[in-house]
């Protein structure tokens, strides 16, 4: 398994579960490597699907938005899905105001979003 | 500016580098967390620096180790002003593409900008496009 620094990964099946372990994603080669490891987990790894849960992350901003869109885009080409959950009603707020609420498939919970995979825990 | 007395300032030049502008970020947030300021005013406080001071440091001053980033800040508990100011050529706010409509929903441009405006009280920016001033009030201002 590759060397993480920045998320940790459960695998269930072709779906890979991510967690974040900086409270803040905000510096931009913090972000780079968030970006790099979960990049990793597709075409390294091979999971098609991807759960991110943002369960402790207290804060992002634009630069952090720009590469969840640009996951996004990578795991549709893939034929697969990224869903987002867990996220604080103020990072909620951001992807409302900026209409990516729209973009991305975001689910309350963790257990939400496994069950949108259809996976029952 | 604010109906307030200012309770704490600082005005610094800081490096155009993301450490410089991070470092400043945090010692900002911790002074407000001082002032009682917290939950979604905080969040908005911290989101629209961060917008700014990324924005004076990459795309003002291209990073370059020439140049630094202004910094002027107000605290009170209840509100904030933040002046940042670089050294670039400056750009007009009103030309950026809206990042909500359909078709830029997934562009990396002006979603920084648009977020500064929906969540501060007042935005001002100067002519020349380098500086941007913002204020915002605590909603919630009874401690």
């Amino acid at each position: 398994m590759a060397d993480r620094r920045r998320i940790t990964v459960s695998a269930v099946g072709d779906l890979a579960l991510v967690r974040f372990l900086d409270r803040k994603i905000v510096d931009p080669s913090n972000i780079e490597e968030v970006g790099d490891e979960i990049f990793q987990l597709l075409e390294k790894d091979k999971f098609k699907n991807v759960i991110l849960n943002f369960d402790g992350v207290e804060f992002l901003g634009s630069a952090a938005l720009n590469k969840l869109i640009m996951m996004d885009k990578k795991v549709k080409a893939a034929a697969g899905k990224l869903r987002l959950c867990a996220l604080r009603a103020e990072i909620m707020e951001v992807f409302t105001i900026t209409k990516l609420s729209r973009v991305f498939d975001i689910k309350k919970t963790e257990a939400d979003a496994l069950k949108a995979f259809g996976v029952d825990i | 500016m604010a109906d307030t007395a200012w309770e704490w300032s600082l005005h610094e030049h800081i490096p155009s580098s993301s450490v410089s502008g991070h470092e400043l970020i945090e010692r900002y947030i911790r002074v407000l967390e001082q002032f009682g300021w917290d939950g979604r005013d905080l969040f908005h406080v911290q989101l629209a620096v961060e917008e700014a001071i990324v924005n004076a440091i990459t795309h003002g001053n291209h990073e370059s180790p020439d140049k630094t980033v202004e910094v002027e800040l107000h605290v009170s508990r209840l509100a904030t002003s933040m002046r940042i100011q670089d050294q670039g050529a400056g750009f007009c706010p009103d030309a950026l593409p809206d990042p909500t409509e359909d078709e830029n929903l997934e562009s990396p441009h002006g979603r920084g900008v648009m977020l500064i405006k929906q969540m501060m009280d007042k935005v001002d920016y100067n002519a020349r496009g380098n500086q941007v001033t913002m204020l915002k009030r605590r909603s919630e201002s009874a401690g």
